[in-house]
């Protein structure tokens, strides 16, 4: 049985069969720390009810081989009598109709047994059994979630992308502009008891207000004033994000959750895709957004005005336009676009203190991808990272995903130097 | 509050094994940063290899620990010139990016279950792979006086580390010293202007980035063998920033200035949380306003703010005078 | 016309004075050089050759092609199709530090003294050969004391040259703009270059340094070697050039004496043309 999920999985990685997540979990209280030790577990289906006579074999060190079947209240135990390396697995034959692993990649886990006299829990969820969806489905449903999530990229890295044009600044607080639009979301909605319909526009408006307005007034103007050098400013904007990222968690606490509204929307089926109503409705209106701020970069007098202080701060302000307004606008439309990101994904996936800084390498990764500081360029990075995270699953472990898109960064830094739509710099 | 438990507290984390971690590796940056103008934003991941390379040598392949030195010297090179060579051609705020990205790439993959069997996971690798080392430790007893205590394990780490971090100023006096070192410091100032001259710019950037990875190694050696233990979520990015503000704290571009960041950094950081600990469980605090388990948080927030405050108003360090050190003079 | 004594402008009476022409002993040689940013052609140069020994001026209106033409003859930028040789060394491909340690050297329009150096640190830089520069030499101080003394002893007497001794030991932040741009150029004579190239020396220099820079880019002739400048301000082409090359939209449109450039109806006829963009750009430029 163990033989054919390695099988299953040999086309992935060599070292993937022998790798699984493990839990051990600490149960007896340190002081006893003796022998006998034992590693157990408990079986129970989708529903949570015990699932009794499932087979377990288990292989360790010295050549050590012990079978077991969970009783009727779905637990097994083996004693063990030697530190070392386990692999247990489960016999999935033995599961009833209907139930499966919800990961058939972990039919077999591994547990390192540092200390005896500690026992180890080990998991196996089960879940209703999942029929493995054919390569042009998951293909498709991939490309679809990666045209979302390189749509929330986008959303994020055009203010950091405009931000940086027009002020040189590589502002590493950018994540926390997400955050705070998630976290006045999930305040405004679950703790004020507004619908999320009402708080998300709200949080959006107040992030445009906070993170935009008063953070340009008050931090990056005096500091431009001052004449701060640009990598000084990378430094603070590290300290800025580090400050409230802590100060987040103060307030907030340290679990993801979920808003009180649409947390858990069916989804809809539409010939091989599914998707839920409430990411169709963020998707379109992030379109929308994403297509205003490019007819403001292109057709309004202070948009092309952005344009031209990206392009030569000097030369502009010596042509009449107020160059300390135009950042200020920036600023603001960067926040909007950067707090409505952060609103989607609370809505989506939930908020934590973490969300913003789990997106910064992503939207840092699209913006260098497209080309620092050209808006069209962080929308074409934006929009490969997120299909390139997505799509990648298909071929390696959804954990190592943002790995790939990495990596797919640097690559294409090495053949592009300065990104996919970036200009070469003039020198002397 | 009890003073005298503080004090001792304090004064040993300012001499302890963490100052000479971060001291190593801000020694590192300050060869990266203050010497070059590198934006290493991956120095985490230099520790991380030193880290892993300790570790997982020993426990995984049963070598001995100095094979695993030499393991993670040669693992910290390698990593370096898969930085340099892409990015050390690009602007700066380039390297920043794909440093960062690299460092990311080493802990995802450490911490990742697909490399459970070798690398840990998300657990990472706890075992006694410091054996050798251990057992060199002349002091069968630590010491405990009313302003340091360290057990025996932690004394010997100190002393060593220390031993370590002394060797490596030295080393670094020596070439910054040396037209190397004016070399270094006129790329940091204007790398176009050097290549004018005749000078390899590439290949003098990518000596840098090697050589300051491999003293952050170092310094991932120290965290891994003071602990017995290497938990992949302690080589994030913060680790790096906090790298970052030890340097800028002394002060970029001098030798000591690594060292004496690491010490008022920790310093501080031990102070502040003693004195919040003892505040909050002799109800000095009040509960609703710090809970016994954020005091951490407090201590990160006043890091950040610190750093903030400590860039806008004196970047050029605590001690620093010397205008033309201070970071922004070239804007 | 204004006449120098010296071998180097001997060639100016055997030369065609027409875009290309051939000179008799050329050091440089361009040929059907170009570069395109976008759409725009920046640089089209069909043929160009410099005069050992001679002081060239490349002049022409802002946005011409002239400091995109010296990044490419230098390495600082490749072209998109052209080929160029100095000292009958094909330049193509080659790194900006090569072409340096071959004996081309140059100088930018925005000064890059390096600001955190003194100014004796910026001149021994610019010495070649250093063993203390390599990363094992440089731990053991007593294997390159001895030429650092020699270098310190040759960086001292240029800047005695350039009067600049007395500022030896500030750092190069501190210097005027004027006095930025002599210890650029007398950082590129520490390099000992066999041709010296010179992007808008005089920009933002006062008028009292200005005849001593003239002075010295004359000297570096008299001393055999080949300067190659950018330069807005005629009076000072006028003054020491022999040879006179005008770029304008990329292109090479005259080549010439200063006297006969400058009556040329064409080069006229380009500055004219482009005068509006002149007042507007002198400000704004990087």
């Amino acid at each position: 049985m163990a033989k054919s999920l390695t099988l299953l999985t040999l086309g992935r990685s060599a070292l993937l069969f022998l790798a699984l997540l493990i839990f051990p979990v600490l149960l007896s209280s340190p002081a006893q720390a003796e022998t006998p030790t034992k590693l157990y577990g408990v079986i129970t289906n989708s529903e949570g009810e015990p699932l009794s006579d499932i087979g377990i074999s288990i292989l360790g060190p010295d050549g050590f081989s012990s079978q077991a079947a969970t009783n009727e209240q779905g637990l097994w135990e083996v004693p063990i009598l030697s530190k070392g390396s386990y692999s247990i697995t489960i016999n999935v034959d033995d599961l009833p109709e209907g139930q499966a692993l919800t990961n058939p990649d972990k039919g077999t886990v591994k547990a390192n047994v540092f200390m005896l006299g500690v026992d180890l829990r080990i998991l196996f969820p089960i879940g209703p059994g999942v029929v493995q969806s054919s390569l042009l489905e998951r293909s498709a449903q991939l490309t679809l979630d990666g045209i979302l999530l390189g749509l929330v990229i986008a959303l994020a890295a055009l203010g950091l992308s405009l931000i940086f044009g027009t002020t040189g600044l590589t502002n590493f607080a950018h994540g926390e502009i997400l955050t705070l639009a998630g976290l006045l979301t999930y305040y405004l909605s679950a703790i004020v008891g507004l619908p999320v319909l009402a708080a998300a526009p709200l949080a959006v408006l107040l992030g445009a207000l906070i993170s935009g307005f008063l953070q340009d007034k008050y931090l990056w103007k005096p500091l431009r004033r001052r004449g701060t050098g640009l990598i000084a400013m990378l430094v603070i904007s590290i300290g800025l994000a580090i400050f409230l990222r802590y100060f987040f968690l103060f307030i907030f606490g340290g679990d993801t959750r979920q808003l009180p509204q649409y947390a858990g929307q069916a989804g809809i089926e539409l010939g091989l895709l599914s998707f839920t109503p409430k990411s169709i409705l963020t998707t379109v209106i992030g379109i929308l957004l994403i297509l205003g701020a490019t007819l403001w970069l292109l057709r309004t007098r202070m948009g092309k005005a952005s344009r031209a202080v990206a392009d030569n701060p000097a030369l502009a302000s010596a042509s009449g336009i107020d160059v300390q307004k135009v950042i200020r606008a920036v600023w603001i439309l960067g926040a909007t676009l950067a707090s409505y990101a952060g609103v989607v994904v609370t809505i989506n996936q939930g908020v934590s203190f973490l969300m913003g800084q789990d997106m910064l390498l992503l939207i840092f990764a699209a913006v260098t991808l497209g080309g620092l500081g050209t808006a069209n360029g962080a929308l074409v990075g934006s929009l490969i990272i997120g299909l390139f995270v997505q799509l990648s699953t298909l071929f390696i472990p959804t954990e190592l995903k943002y790995v790939g898109a990495l990596i797919v960064l640097i690559l294409i830094l090495i053949i592009r130097p300065q990104g996919i739509l970036g200009k070469k710099e003039r020198i002397g | 509050m009890d003073f005298l438990f503080i004090t001792q507290q304090t004064l040993s984390a300012t001499i302890g094994v963490n100052t000479i971690i971060f001291a190593l590796a801000a020694i590192g940056l300050n060869m990266h940063f203050g010497y070059t103008g590198l934006l290493n934003f991956g120095q985490a991941g230099f520790l991380a290899i030193g880290a892993y390379s300790v570790a997982v040598p020993v426990i995984s392949f049963g070598l001995p620990l100095w094979v695993a030195f030499l393991i993670g010297i040669f693992n910290s090179v390698i990593f370096a010139l898969l930085l340099g060579v892409p990015t050390l051609r690009l602007r700066a705020d380039y390297l920043a990016i794909v440093t960062i990205a690299a460092a990311e790439i080493v802990r995802q993959i450490a911490r990742s279950a697909t490399f459970n069997s070798t690398l840990g996971g998300s657990d990472g690798i706890t075992g006694k792979f410091g054996a050798d080392f251990f057992a060199l430790n002349p002091f069968k007893s630590g010491i405990d006086t009313p302003i340091l205590r360290f057990n025996a394990n932690d004394l010997w780490v100190v002393i060593t580390g220390w031993s370590l971090v002394a060797f490596i100023v030295f080393i670094m006096w020596v070439m910054v010293n040396s037209p190397w070192g004016r070399l270094m410091r006129a790329i940091r100032e204007d790398e176009d202007a050097v290549r004018s001259l005749g000078k390899n710019v590439y290949l003098y950037k990518m000596q840098s980035l090697i050589i300051g990875g491999v003293i952050g190694t170092c310094g991932g050696f120290v965290y891994a063998l003071s602990r017995q233990s290497v938990q992949p979520d302690n080589y994030g990015t913060a680790l790096t920033f906090f790298a970052y503000t030890v340097l800028i704290l002394g002060g970029a571009a001098r030798v000591f200035s690594p060292v004496i960041g690491a010490m008022i950094f920790w310093f501080l950081i031990v102070f502040i949380e003693q004195v919040l600990r003892q505040g909050v469980s002799n109800n000095l605090i009040p509960d609703w306003l710090i809970g016994a388990n954020q005091v951490s948080q407090i201590r990160f927030m006043l890091m950040g703010l610190g750093l903030m405050l400590l860039m806008i108003y004196r970047p050029q360090g605590i001690f620093g005078d010397r205008k033309e050190l201070a970071l922004d003079a070239k804007a | 016309m204004q006449r120098h004594s010296g071998s180097g402008s001997d060639f100016v009476e055997v030369t065609a004075q027409t875009p290309g022409s051939a000179k008799p002993d050329p050091i440089l040689i361009a040929d059907h050089i170009t570069r395109t940013f976008g759409g725009l052609t920046a640089v089209n140069v069909a043929h160009l050759e410099i005069q050992r020994g001679s002081i060239t001026a490349l002049i022409g209106p802002n946005g011409a092609g002239k400091t995109t033409f010296f990044n490419l003859l230098t390495g600082y930028d490749s072209p998109n199709s052209g080929s160029w040789s100095f000292n009958e060394i094909a330049l193509n491909g080659i790194p900006p530090h090569k072409v340096a340690r071959l004996g081309m050297v140059r100088t930018f329009q925005l000064t890059k003294a390096l600001y955190r150096l003194t100014v004796l640190e910026n001149m021994a830089l610019g010495a070649r050969g250093q063993k203390g520069e390599s990363l094992f030499t440089s731990l053991f101080p007593w294997l390159w004391r001895a030429q650092e003394k020699e270098i310190t002893e040759k960086a001292l007497s240029i800047l005695t040259n350039f009067k600049l001794i007395e500022k030896k030991d500030d750092f190069a932040a501190a210097l005027s703009g004027g006095q930025r741009k002599l210890l650029e150029m007398a950082r590129a004579l520490m390099v000992e270059p066999e041709m010296v190239m010179l992007d808008e020396p005089m920009a933002g220099v006062n008028p009292a340094l200005k005849q001593s820079l003239l002075e010295h880019i004359k000297d570096l002739r008299n001393e055999g070697k080949t300067v190659l400048f950018v330069e807005h301000d005629m009076d000072m082409v006028r003054e020491i050039s022999d040879w006179v090359v005008v770029m304008s939209q990329g292109e090479v449109i005259a080549e010439g004496t200063p006297t006969s450039v400058m009556k040329n109806e064409q080069v006229i006829e380009a500055y004219l043309g482009a005068h509006h963009d002149v007042d507007l750009s002198a400000e704004g430029k990087k």
